[in-house]
C-alpha cells in the first residue's frame, strides 16, 4: 500500500486517484494442478449447481408437497409425527428409561451428550492425525452415533401406522349436516358419531361419511357386519331405524 | 457501455479490490472433481449453501401469499398450492428444500469429521458450523407449524411438551415460544412465524458470513 507524501485522491474522498492494475495471480508455481477460482473453477461449480437444480425441480414436480386438513385441536385421537430428521429423538423418548419420570435423560442428557461431543470434537480429538483409520476413537464413536441414529429412525418408521396416519389427516370436503334430522339423532344414540365425528368428518380411527360411494345395501352390510377397525353390531335399533340411518348417510354430499 | 459505467463507479468507490479479493484465490488440485472424481465430497458444503439460497428465495415468494393466523394460514397455503400459478412448485421447493438442506449439511459434516478437517487451526469454524446445524434444525422445527394443518399442530404440541419438561426454566421457555402458558394457538403461530422468518435467518446469515470469512482466511484444509 502506498503511504506518505505525494498521495492523490479523488476529490475530497479517501479513494486513491492512482489506478492499480489487477493481474490474476499465476498459479503455475503452486503444487499440483491448482487452478484459479475465478472464472475457471466457478464455471464448473455453476454446472454442478445447474445439474443439481434440474434434479431438484424434477423432485418438486413429481411430488406435491403434503398438506393435511386444517388444524383441529379437538381431535384427541390424532397420532403426531415430526419431520423425518427428528424421528430419532422422537423415538428415543418412547423408551422406558428415557420417558415419563426419566424424561430428563431422554430429552436432555442423551441428546446433550451426543451433540455436545459433536460440537467439542476438535477439543476432544486433538492429535495431529487426520486419517480416519489413525483416529480409531473419533471414527468409532461417530460410526456408533450414526448407527444409533439410523436404528432409532428405523424403529420409529417401523412402529408408525402409516395407513392410519394418511387417513387421519386427509382433507375432507365440507358438507351441510342436518343435526336435527332423525337419521342424525339415531347415529348419535348408537354412538356412530363417537368415531365418525359430529360433522361426519371422520377421525383417526374411522373414515368420513361424506360422499360415501357405497350403495344403500352395501352401507347396510357394513353396519351389520363391520369393516376394517369397525366391528359389526354396534347399531342396536330396529330395521326401520336402520333404513333411516342408511338414507341419511346416503344423502350427505359435499358442497 | 458496461465498462464505462463500471469505470465511472470504480473511480469514485474503488470497488475492484472488493470483488477481486473474493474472486482471486486458488483451488487446489485435491478438491477439484475435474482432477480427482472422489473430490465430489467437497461439493456438499457448497450445495448446502445453494439449497439455502433456494430456501431464502422460495420463502420470500411464499410470504407473498402466506398469512400467519389460525384461520387464514391453512387457507392461504391451500390457495397457494391449488389456485396460484406455479404455487405448488414454489411451496414444493421450500418443503423439499428443507429436507435437502438437512441431507447436504449432514453429508458436509461427515466429510469434515472423517477427514479430520476440524483440527487446529480450524476449531472455531467447526463450532460455527455446528451452530449453523442447530439453526437449521430450529428452522425446520418452526417451519413445520406454519401451514397449520393437523400434523403441524400436533407435532408442535409435542415439541412444546418437550420444551416444558426442561428442568427449572421449562414453564418460562414454554410461554416464551408458545406465547401462552396453556394455549397453542394464535400467539404461537405468530411467534413461530417471526422466529422462522426474522430471528433465525438473521442468526443464520451472521453464522454463514463467519463460516465463509474463516474459510477464505485460512484456506481449505490440505489433502489427507
Amino acid at each position: 500500500m502506498h503511504r506518505g507524501k505525494g498521495m492523490k485522491f479523488v476529490g475530497d474522498s479517501r479513494i486513491s486517484a492512482e489506478r492499480k492494475t489487477f493481474i490474476p495471480k499465476d498459479y503455475s508455481e503452486y503444487p499440483g494442478k491448482t487452478e484459479a477460482f475465478w472464472p475457471n473453477f466457478l464455471l464448473k461449480e455453476w454446472m454442478v449447481g445447474a445439474v443439481f437444480l434440474v434434479g431438484f425441480l424434477c423432485l418438486t414436480i413429481a411430488h406435491e408437497p403434503p398438506l393435511e386438513k386444517i388444524a383441529d385441536p379437538s381431535d384427541t385421537a390424532y397420532i403426531p409425527l415430526p419431520d423425518w430428521y427428528f424421528l430419532f429423538l422422537y423415538q428415543l423418548l418412547k423408551y422406558t428409561y428415557a420417558s415419563g419420570p426419566y424424561n430428563v435423560i431422554g430429552a436432555f442428557i442423551i441428546p446433550g451428550l451426543v451433540f455436545g461431543a459433536l460440537a467439542l470434537a476438535p477439543f476432544i480429538d486433538r492429535g495431529p492425525e487426520r486419517r480416519p483409520s489413525k483416529r480409531p476413537f473419533a471414527t468409532g464413536f461417530m460410526i456408533l452415533a450414526l448407527a444409533g441414529v439410523t436404528f432409532l429412525t428405523w424403529e420409529s418408521v417401523a412402529h408408525h401406522d402409516w395407513e392410519a396416519a394418511a387417513e387421519q389427516g386427509k382433507i375432507v370436503a365440507d358438507a351441510e349436516v342436518d343435526t336435527e334430522a332423525e337419521g342424525y339423532k339415531l347415529m348419535e344414540a348408537n354412538t356412530c358419531l363417537t368415531c365418525h365425528g359430529n360433522e361426519l368428518q371422520g377421525g383417526a380411527g374411522a373414515p368420513a361419511l361424506i360422499d360415501v360411494e357405497l350403495s344403500p345395501e352395501e352401507i347396510k352390510d357394513v353396519i351389520h357386519n363391520g369393516r376394517g377397525a369397525m366391528p359389526g353390531g354396534i347399531f342396536t335399533g330396529s330395521d326401520e331405524e336402520l333404513d333411516k340411518v342408511v338414507e341419511f348417510i346416503d344423502s350427505i354430499e359435499s358442497e | 457501455m458496461f465498462n464505462k459505467i463500471y469505470d465511472w463507479v470504480d473511480e469514485r468507490l474503488d470497488i475492484t479490490p472488493i470483488w477481486r479479493d473474493i474472486a482471486d484465490h486458488e483451488v487446489p488440485e485435491h478438491v477439484n472433481p475435474a482432477h480427482h472424481f472422489s473430490a465430489f465430497v467437497y461439493c456438499f458444503g457448497g450445495l448446502t449453501f445453494f439449497v439455502t439460497v433456494i430456501q431464502i428465495l422460495s420463502g420470500m415468494f411464499l410470504t407473498m401469499y402466506y398469512v400467519p393466523d389460525i384461520k387464514n394460514a391453512w387457507e392461504s397455503v391451500y390457495y397457494l398450492q391449488n389456485h396460484v400459478a406455479f404455487g405448488q412448485i414454489v411451496r414444493g421447493m421450500h418443503h423439499w428444500g428443507a429436507s435437502l438442506v438437512i441431507v447436504m449439511m449432514f453429508l458436509h459434516t461427515l466429510r469434515v469429521f472423517f477427514q479430520g478437517a476440524y483440527k487446529k487451526p480450524r476449531e472455531l469454524n467447526w463450532l460455527v458450523g455446528v451452530g449453523i446445524f442447530f439453526v437449521m434444525l430450529a428452522l425446520g422445527l418452526t417451519g413445520y407449524l406454519l401451514p397449520w394443518d393437523m400434523k403441524a399442530l400436533f407435532a408442535t404440541k409435542v415439541t412444546i411438551q418437550i420444551v416444558e419438561s426442561t428442568p427449572f426454566i421449562g414453564e418460562m421457555l414454554k410461554t416464551l415460544i408458545a406465547g401462552d402458558a396453556s394455549i397453542v394457538g394464535a400467539q404461537t403461530i405468530t411467534r413461530f412465524f417471526a422466529i422462522h422468518v426474522f430471528f433465525l435467518p438473521a442468526v443464520l446469515f451472521g453464522l454463514m458470513a463467519a463460516h465463509f470469512i474463516m474459510i477464505r482466511k485460512q484456506g481449505i484444509s490440505g489433502p489427507l
